[in-house]
């Protein structure tokens, strides 16, 4: 484990990063000085202030505090990768192990349906979908994690297609050996690394999709703290309030670029081939 | 050769047509009424029904799905529920100036990428190595929405160095009016020798145009220094050097030439993102384009159009993977003799 | 004496690959380095092109050119003598020639950076490829659609065009077939008497050396052990390593 850090500056740098804004997200309510204006507290007496000490960040046009929203926002475009992924791994790796091992009809017939999404990216594709429903967090997880799933099939039926072409794997079939123990004992330890890889690569990237898809209005609504919609209600005063958007905007900056380091070291320590370009 | 490209035209219709009725199947399960937005929020319900019968809506979902297919093919793309007018046409107005906007952010990215990855290819490890590979993370990890307002603040607004918004400066439509059959105003400009449009409109594309080249650039040229790395050490780098080649042609002529096919093949997929985040931009810079039509459509509800807007960017990507299915053939002869 | 090569060492970080204390090739006459895989061959023939240092190594010693000093040359005056002078061929012809590329194109474009018009280019090539047996519409072809010995002897031809004086072969013939192998031999044969060319012939076919060659170097664990006129180092082997890879060559026994 050690070694695996000081390997990369790459992996130490956003892995640190990666970890304080999760350990950020936790402690939001015990870090914001004003947790109200997080939820649907408004003051709009103090409305449009600049940073100072008392608000550091400033305070938005209904006068809540920037820096406690910001830091609450780190609660929801996380949980909403964090869903989206499980949902995707839930989802794509049965199916993936399903086509992989088996072959045949139940591969051609899933990599079929799979393949329509991996011809798009993922943008594209949650864009689309979240048009047409209505605009909440949860449509949002929904419609990002409907375009994730496949990416995970592949990855997965390409590691099972190999392992199941195996001598061993043969015999154990031949044993008499049933195929979930084969599957849960040879299979899936194989896909364990690319997995991390990719899920690590991917948080950056459902972050991104998200927190674009609230700037859209497609997402999260007023008055949940997340970091797009704060971009997309500051626009207005851009011009003279820059921190409404100066520092939500900078929050999804660091903490993408800070699981993009982290994905990044860790495929060059752990998987150098493999790489699945969104 | 004919074979190739026929398969490949007829995956890509399929994987489209998967597309739209995917996107229907999603628009069909949401609670929501888009005869409101036909008829207005006044309408009667005698009204209303006549909106809903009128946009076919109490046929049941695989005949209005059948019945779009069959439209698309003569032409007949519905007709959006907010405009109403005949979608195709509104995307036809709207189209050519996301075209232009996605199309000149490319070309950036790749006049900036394939150089500096070039760069850190031939000096891997120094730090002119590690700051563009910095860069090019940080490219990939921007919201682009941010970056757009950021910029505009920063180049617009303070240092008033270039346009806010718009296109071209509104002024010259009555000085200079533009002539034009493709829409496109640099284009346009440059094809009727209109000079004070086409500076004005080029100055008005710097912005956008950069903002949305942040993403491809980065890939580009993480692309371009992984590809040239791994020819570097094959052999048929080192006989070039032994035939007394300087190490500029060994990596610009000879290595180059093997990573601009793995590169083309990133740039469909960079094409299909750049549109999507043409879109999230045009607001902020007023660009008259798709962007601005999808999101009316969205908050009107407006089904056919969201529908024709996603069908027109599925057939942008496919052209464009298309596109570089054939220019991969024509740069790598080992493709054409297989 | 065309080349002449003292005291050369290549090393890794201080590690020493290859140790040459004294191999001389003349023109006129085909000098073998023979030994294992490993025991350091190649790294020589990178390390006469200067070329070492692309694969990470440091080069001490003298290697001359007709008395001209190559180690430590400025990296402009080596790109003159490189290919122009001292050409190489590689193991794998069809690995080494850029699968994008028309193989006419890389031969004159070759021809073009030492100097040559393009007209004069294009004839030296087609003269070049005639010598060597090949049909001059062959450089329109690209690398995938040559056999390895095509591409072997496009390589030859190309030192012929540039007038090399020196050819250095690092493994020619070990990945062609043994009829393809003959056919290159001879005309490697021939650049040694009709144009007097110094070849230095690497191998770990000890069977090959002693049937081309005219005097061979004995290399083993980047140490050269043993050098003589191939007659005398294969019939009266000095050093116990010779003995055994003369052993280790097999041969047609005729039973009675």
């Amino acid at each position: 484990m050690r070694r695996l850090l000081a390997s990369s500056p790459l992996i130490t740098a956003g892995g640190a990063v990666a970890l304080l804004i999760v350990l950020v997200a936790l402690a939001a309510p015990l870090l914001a000085p004003f947790p109200a204006d997080a939820g649907s507290a408004t003051h709009p007496v103090s409305a449009l202030q600049a940073p100072s000490l008392h608000h550091l960040f400033g305070t938005d046009q209904v006068g809540r505090d920037v820096f406690s929203r910001v830091l609450y926002g780190a609660r929801v475009s996380p949980l909403v990768a964090l869903l989206v992924l499980v949902i995707a791994c839930v989802v794509g790796i049965p199916l993936g192990v399903a086509a992989g091992y088996f072959g045949g009809v139940v591969d051609e017939g899933i990599m079929r349906v799979t393949d329509i999404f991996l011809a798009f990216p993922s943008l594209l594709l949650s864009l689309a979908f979240a048009a047409v429903l209505p605009p909440s967090l949860t449509s949002l997880t929904i419609a990002i994690a409907i375009t994730w799933w496949p990416w995970y099939t592949r990855l997965i039926r390409g590691q099972a297609a190999s392992v199941a072409g195996r001598p061993y794997v043969e015999s154990c079939r031949a044993l008499g050996i049933p195929a979930w123990r084969i599957l849960l004992r040879h299979v899936l330890p194989n896909s364990v690394t690319p997995l991390i890889v990719q899920v690590s690569l991917d948080v950056g990237g459902v972050i991104l999709t998200a927190s674009a898809l609230s700037f859209l209005g497609l997402g999260a609504q007023d008055p949940t703290p997340d970091w797009g919609l704060m971009v997309a209600e500051g626009q207005n005063y851009f011009t003279t309030q820059w921190w409404l958007v100066t520092y939500p905007g900078l929050a999804i900056l660091v903490t993408a670029l800070a699981f993009n380091l982290l994905g990044d070291g860790l495929r060059d320590v752990l998987d150098p081939r493999r790489v699945i370009i969104r | 050769m004919t074979y190739y490209v026929t398969r490949r035209v007829a995956l890509a219709l399929v994987v489209v047509a998967g597309v739209v009725i995917l996107t229907f199947v999603i628009a069909d399960v949401v609670p929501g009424d888009p005869a409101v937005s036909w008829a207005g929020p006044h309408a009667s319900a005698a009204q209303l029904a006549r909106a809903r019968q009128h946009l076919g809506l109490d046929r049941p979902l695989l005949v209005r799905i059948g019945a779009y297919f069959g439209g698309i093919v003569i032409g007949n793309w519905g007709t959006s529920v907010h405009t109403h007018r005949p979608v195709l046409s509104d995307i036809g107005t709207a189209a050519p100036a996301t075209l232009e906007l996605v199309i000149a952010a490319l070309i950036l990215a790749v006049l900036v990428g394939v150089p500096l990855g070039l760069v850190c290819a031939r000096w891997p490890g120094r730090w002119a190595d590690h700051v563009i590979r910095v860069g090019s993370v940080l490219g990939v990890s921007m919201p682009i929405f941010w970056l757009a307002l950021i910029l505009q603040l920063v180049f617009a607004q303070r240092l008033r160095l270039l346009p806010v918004a718009g296109q071209y400066d509104p002024n010259l439509v009555f000085t200079h009016p533009l002539a034009g059959r493709t829409q496109m105003a640099v284009v346009d400009a440059l094809v009727s020798g209109n000079w004070p449009v086409l500076t004005s409109s080029l100055e008005h594309l710097t912005l956008p145009a950069v903002v949305v080249a942040a993403y491809p650039a980065g890939v580009i040229a993480r692309m371009t220094r992984a590809q040239v790395l791994d020819t570097v050490g094959e052999a048929h780098v080192q006989m070039v050097r032994a035939l007394g080649f300087p190490e500029r042609s060994v990596f610009g002529a000879f290595a180059m030439k093997l990573a601009w096919n793995p590169i083309a093949a990133v740039l469909a997929l960079v094409f299909a993102y750049s549109l999507v985040n043409t879109f999230l931009v045009e607001s902020i810079f007023d660009w008259p384009g798709l962007g601005s039509y999808a999101a009316a459509a969205v908050s009107t509800l407006d089904t056919p159009a969201i529908v024709g807007v996603t069908l027109f960017v599925a057939i942008a990507y496919v052209a464009a993977n298309l596109v570089v299915d054939l220019v991969q053939a024509a740069l790598d002869p080992r493709i054409r003799l297989r | 004496m065309k080349l002449e090569i003292r005291g050369l060492e290549v090393s890794f970080s201080g590690h020493a690959v290859a140790t040459v204390g004294e191999l001389d090739v003349d023109a006129g006459e085909i000098v073998g380095l023979a030994g294992e895989s490993g025991s350091g061959k190649s790294m020589t023939i990178l390390a006469v092109l200067g070329l070492a240092g692309t694969a990470g190594a440091t080069v001490t010693g003298s290697v001359r050119l007709d008395g001209q000093e190559l180690i430590g040359m400025s990296g402009a005056r080596l790109r003159a003598v490189r290919g122009r002078r001292v050409a190489a061929i590689f193991q794998s012809p069809s690995l080494a020639f850029n699968p994008v590329y028309r193989v006419g194109r890389i031969v004159h474009r070759t021809l073009r950076l030492h100097g040559l018009s393009a007209a004069e280019a294009g004839q030296r090539a087609d003269a070049a490829l005639r010598s060597v047996l090949l049909a001059p519409d062959l450089l329109r072809r690209y690398p995938s659609q040559l056999s390895g010995g095509q591409l072997q002897r496009v390589a030859i031809a190309l030192a012929l065009a540039l007038r090399a004086e020196v050819l250095l072969a690092d493994e020619p013939t070990s990945a062609l077939d043994v009829t393809v192998q003959a056919e290159v031999l001879e005309l490697l044969r021939e650049l040694r008497d009709e144009r007097g060319m110094a070849i230095l012939f690497v191998s770990h076919d000890l069977a090959v050396i002693a049937e081309l060659c005219d005097r061979v170097a004995i290399m083993r664990a980047g140490q050269v052990v043993e050098t003589g006129p191939v007659a005398q180092v294969t019939t009266a082997p000095r050093h116990d390593y010779t003995r055994e890879l003369l052993a280790a060559v097999p041969r047609l026994e005729v039973r009675p």
